[in-house]
Formats: C-alpha cells, sequence, structure tokens
C-alpha cells in the first residue's frame, strides 16, 4: 500500500517537472540550442538509440566505471585494513593520503591522460582514485570499530588471524564500508566523466563534448539524462547489497 | 595425559599483573596464590575494579602474568586453551549471526563438519530452554535470553573450565536469581536434564561477581579479593548442599555466610 503510494508520487513529481519545462519552454519561447523541449530531447534520445550510438558510449563509460570502481574499491580496502591494525602503518601514510585528497581531481585529470594516453587506462585510474579516500576512510572506522570483547572472544576460542578477519572483522565492519561504497559508487561516475572531458574519443561524457561543441544541446541532455540514470542504478546496486547484507540490523520500520 | 583425581585443575603461584603505560605502573594484581580442583564451583567476589576481570583473562590465557605462573592441568598456560568456555558481561554475541550461529561459532572455528554441528546446536538450545528462538536474530533477545544464548555458545564445545565474568551483572534481579538457578541446572546437576543421552560432565566454574547473595547460593567456595592491587582475603568453602533449593537463600546459615563475605569485603 505504501509502496504504491510512493511510487504515484514519484511518478506524479516526474511528470509535474516536464510540464515545468515544456511551460517555460513555450512561455520563454527560447532557441532549441539554448533550450531543448522535452519532446526535443526525446527524439534526440530515440534517434542515437536506434543507431546503437548511446548504448555504444553507455557501454564505454560503464566499463570504465565498473573497473575503476573496483581497483578504488580493491586498493582503498587493503589499504585501509592495513591502516586501521598498523599504528606506524598509519603515521607513515597518513600524510600522504590526506594531502591527496586536497588536490582536486579535475587538476590531476589532465596530468592521467598525458601520461596514460586517452585510452581506457586514464579514465579507470582517475575513477579509483575519486573511489578511493571515501572507501579508505570507512574501512579503518569500520574495523576500529568491531568491539574488543568480540575480539577477546574470538582469542579465547583460539580462533586463527584469518578467522577473526572472515568471522568478525568483515561482518562487523560491513555496515560503514558499504556506506564508503555507497558514496564510492556515484564517485566513481564523476571520475570517469571527468576523464573523459580531458580526453577521450568516446564515452558519455564524450558525447556530452560532441554536443556542446555542435550546439547539439539536445544531445547534451540525453547525455546528462544517462549518466544520471547510470549513477542511480549503481547507488539502487548498493542499497541492494546493503539489504541483502545487512539484514540483520534492518529495524522494521514501515515507512523508513 | 593422566590426571588423578585429585590434582587440582587450575593452579596460580604468586600471580602478579602490573599495566603499564605512560603514566607509570599500575599494579593490579599483587602476589596471588590458589588452587581449583576439578568440577569445583569458584565464586571470586571483589569491589569493582580491584582485578577481579583481569584474573579471569589471565585464566582464561587472555592476558600474560607479568610474574608467577598459571598452571592448566599441571602445564604452564601460554595461551587461550580449547577446554575453557567464557562467558562475558554482556552477553558479546555477534549481532549479525542469529541464536543457531552465535551458538554454532566455537565449533565452525574448530572446522567440526555441519552434520556434527546442528544436532550439537540444537541440543544446547533444548538445555537453555531457546527452543524456538533458533532463528532469531540478537537485537530481538532479552537480556536474560542473549545470556543464555551466551552460555551455550560456551558451553557448546563441551569445555571442562568455564569462565564466567560477572554474566549476570546486567540483568534484573529476578532475571538474575532465575539465569543463576539455570547456570546450576545446566552447569552442575546436568544429569538430571540430559534426556537425549548425551550427559555433560559436571564442570569445573570460576565466576567473578559483585554479587554476594550470587556467590554464596552458586559457588562451593568463595574467594574474597581486597581492593586494588588485589590479595586474597578470604577463601572460604560454602558448604550448602547440593542441589540448592531456592528456600536456602532464606536460611539462617545462608546469611551468616553472606555476613561474613560482606565483612571481609569491606
Amino acid at each position: 500500500m505504501k509502496d504504491t503510494q510512493r511510487v504515484i508520487f514519484v511518478i506524479v513529481s516526474l511528470l509535474g517537472m516536464l510540464l515545468l519545462w515544456q511551460l517555460i519552454v513555450w512561455t520563454a519561447d527560447l532557441p532549441a540550442f539554448v533550450l531543448p523541449s522535452p519532446g526535443n530531447v526525446a527524439r534526440r534520445f530515440m534517434q542515437i538509440l536506434e543507431d546503437g550510438s548511446l548504448l555504444r558510449h553507455l557501454g564505454v563509460t560503464l566499463f570504465e566505471v565498473l573497473l575503476g570502481l573496483s581497483l578504488g574499491l580493491i586498493l582503498a580496502t587493503l589499504t585501509g585494513y592495513l591502516l586501521a591494525k598498523s599504528r606506524p602503518v598509519e603515521r607513515f601514510l597518513a600524510p600522504y593520503i590526506v594531502a591527496s585528497q586536497s588536490v582536486p581531481m579535475v587538476a590531476v585529470a589532465p596530468l592521467l591522460v598525458i601520461w596514460l594516453g586517452p585510452g581506457l587506462l586514464s579514465k579507470v585510474l582517475i575513477a579509483a582514485l575519486i573511489v578511493f579516500f571515501p572507501v579508505l576512510i570507512n574501512t579503518i572506522v569500520g574495523v576500529r570499530a568491531v568491539p574488543e570483547d568480540l575480539y577477546a572472544l574470538m582469542r579465547s576460542l583460539q580462533a586463527t588471524r584469518w578467522q577473526i578477519l572472515r568471522h568478525l572483522e568483515v561482518p562487523a565492519a560491513m555496515p560503514v564500508f558499504l556506506g564508503g561504497l555507497r558514496v564510492g559508487a556515484t564517485l566513481a561516475v564523476i571520475g570517469a566523466v571527468v576523464g573523459e572531458f580531458v580526453g577521450a574519443d568516446r564515452g558519455l561524457g564524450f558525447l556530452i563534448n560532441v554536443g556542446r561543441g555542435m550546439y547539439d544541446t539536445a544531445l547534451v541532455f540525453v547525455a546528462v539524462f544517462v549518466l544520471v540514470a547510470l549513477a542511480l542504478a549503481l547507488y539502487g546496486l548498493v542499497v541492494a547489497l546493503e539489504n541483502h547484507l545487512l539484514a540483520w540490523q534492518r529495524r522494521e520500520t514501515k515507512d523508513g | 595425559m593422566t590426571l588423578s583425581k585429585n590434582e587440582p585443575i587450575l593452579s596460580v603461584k604468586d600471580l602478579q599483573v602490573t599495566f603499564s603505560d605512560a603514566n607509570g605502573d599500575l599494579q593490579v594484581l599483587n602476589p596471588l596464590s590458589f588452587t581449583v580442583e576439578r568440577q569445583e564451583f569458584v565464586g571470586v567476589l571483589g569491589p569493582s575494579g580491584c582485578g577481579k576481570s583481569t584474573l579471569l583473562r589471565v585464566l582464561g590465557g587472555l592476558l600474560a602474568p607479568t610474574d608467577g605462573e598459571v598452571l592448566f592441568r599441571g602445564e604452564a598456560l601460554q595461551g587461550p586453551r580449547r577446554g575453557v568456555g567464557f562467558v562475558f558481561q554482556n552477553a558479546n554475541l555477534m549481532p549479525w549471526r542469529t541464536v543457531f550461529a552465535n551458538i554454532a561459532l566455537p565449533l565452525e572455528l574448530q572446522g567440526a563438519p555441519d552434520s556434527e554441528i546442528a544436532p550439537r546446536v540444537h541440543e544446547l538450545i533444548e538445555l537453555v530452554g531457546l527452543q524456538g528462538f533458533a532463528d532469531w536474530l540478537p537485537r530481538d533477545l532479552s537480556g536474560g535470553m542473549a545470556q543464555r544464548v551466551a552460555i551455550a555458545r560456551a558451553l557448546v564445545h563441551d569445555p571442562d573450565v568455564l569462565l564466567l565474568d560477572e554474566p549476570f551483572g546486567a540483568l534484573d534481579a529476578l532475571t538474575r536469581e532465575q539465569m543463576g538457578a539455570e547456570l546450576l541446572r545446566i552447569a552442575i546437576d546436568a544429569r538430571g536434564n540430559a534426556r537425549n543421552g548425551s550427559r555433560m560432565e559436571r564442570k569445573t566454574i570460576i565466576m567473578v561477581t559483585h554479587a554476594i547473595d550470587e556467590a554464596v547460593y552458586l559457588a562451593d567456595r568463595v574467594l574474597v579479593l581486597g581492593p586494588r592491587p588485589a590479595t586474597i582475603r578470604l577463601d572460604v568453602s560454602v558448604d550448602l548442599p547440593r542441589p540448592r533449593e531456592e528456600s536456602l537463600r532464606y536460611t539462617p546459615h545462608f546469611g551468616a555466610l553472606a555476613q561474613h563475605l560482606r565483612v571481609a569485603i569491606g
């Protein structure tokens, strides 16, 4: 009951926005290269969907995002665990990690493209770098928050290092870790697009660049909407993963 | 290894524990010596902060003594041993594991096959009276139920020795009395309820508590520790008959023992 109500609200709100958009186009009488109408954008969408170019560019960006996210996740989780468990390692690495965060990724992206070329690798690396920090921090916080008494329990049962990791640290840190992944998943999309802006010959970011250059504003709109859908889909996947893995901590709230 | 009937299962010789940090040394346990016989129930009483829990951690092999030694069945204790079950003050359950999975943990860590784990865990669930709760998560359990799970978990791998660190300290007074009686039924008088043939041997139990009546009602012997750095102030046998009846709590002898201990604590 509540769910269908919520869906109806979303649909109504979307229709309202479209209507508002159309009204602005009509009343302000703007040329299509400034603000295309919803109809324009929809037509452009169908066009590049039919000739296959949309899916090709989407595929490229999705691939970059998934590779970058995976790479960033693996590096951040390993480093985070190491930092959480070892004070000396933390003291040694922390200044670099914090400093690296004050460098805007947009400023580093051109360097990476120069060094690694305009292909896949530079995009993957930019996405991975942008994912790295939030996942790292959450891994550290998650591992540090494992209750001391549960460690004592595991030791009293003569658990091995590996068993402590698998049966205690991983499940105990999972909620905070997944919070980092939630942020990381959407950041990975941003990273890939930033990379494509700087230098690329394919991908949704490239599509936006092309649209801008040719005053094909409808094309820019299509690419932006598809990017939003991509980020939302990734976010939804992480939420679904959370619901699955963290069922034990989900509260039975009726409208939460 | 053979063990003569009369050899103590645990013997503590000149045990000292000192914690050191930037502010200097903190002596927690003064030289302590005592022995625990097989199947004995020893209560350890003392004011809070006197080092009772530290003592228990040393006996469980979780903490190395600064000086002195602990012999477990005649051998120096090097670290946690398999034959020991720990119960902590808060139930200390894993919130992501169901009642069943929490109790199964020690067997899982030992690498027991699932076919052995399931019947054993169900046996324990029945023993602690949690039939029907196997799939519940800790967050849905009351304090008393959670502590029952903790006791089942400590017993599932059939240890000889149970170390209990104020196990009922967080429970309300009534639940606390009930759980004490349950503990006796499960770990001491277990013969009475071993319906499915696998009778558990009577356990050696060391329980830290700050409740005098609890110590008297449950234990065969009570050690009273003084304030930090702790020494043994009193070592008394509790000569009340077993199985312990609820009514014992209101006899003059029980009262006299409790008073004796109260005076010793100071």
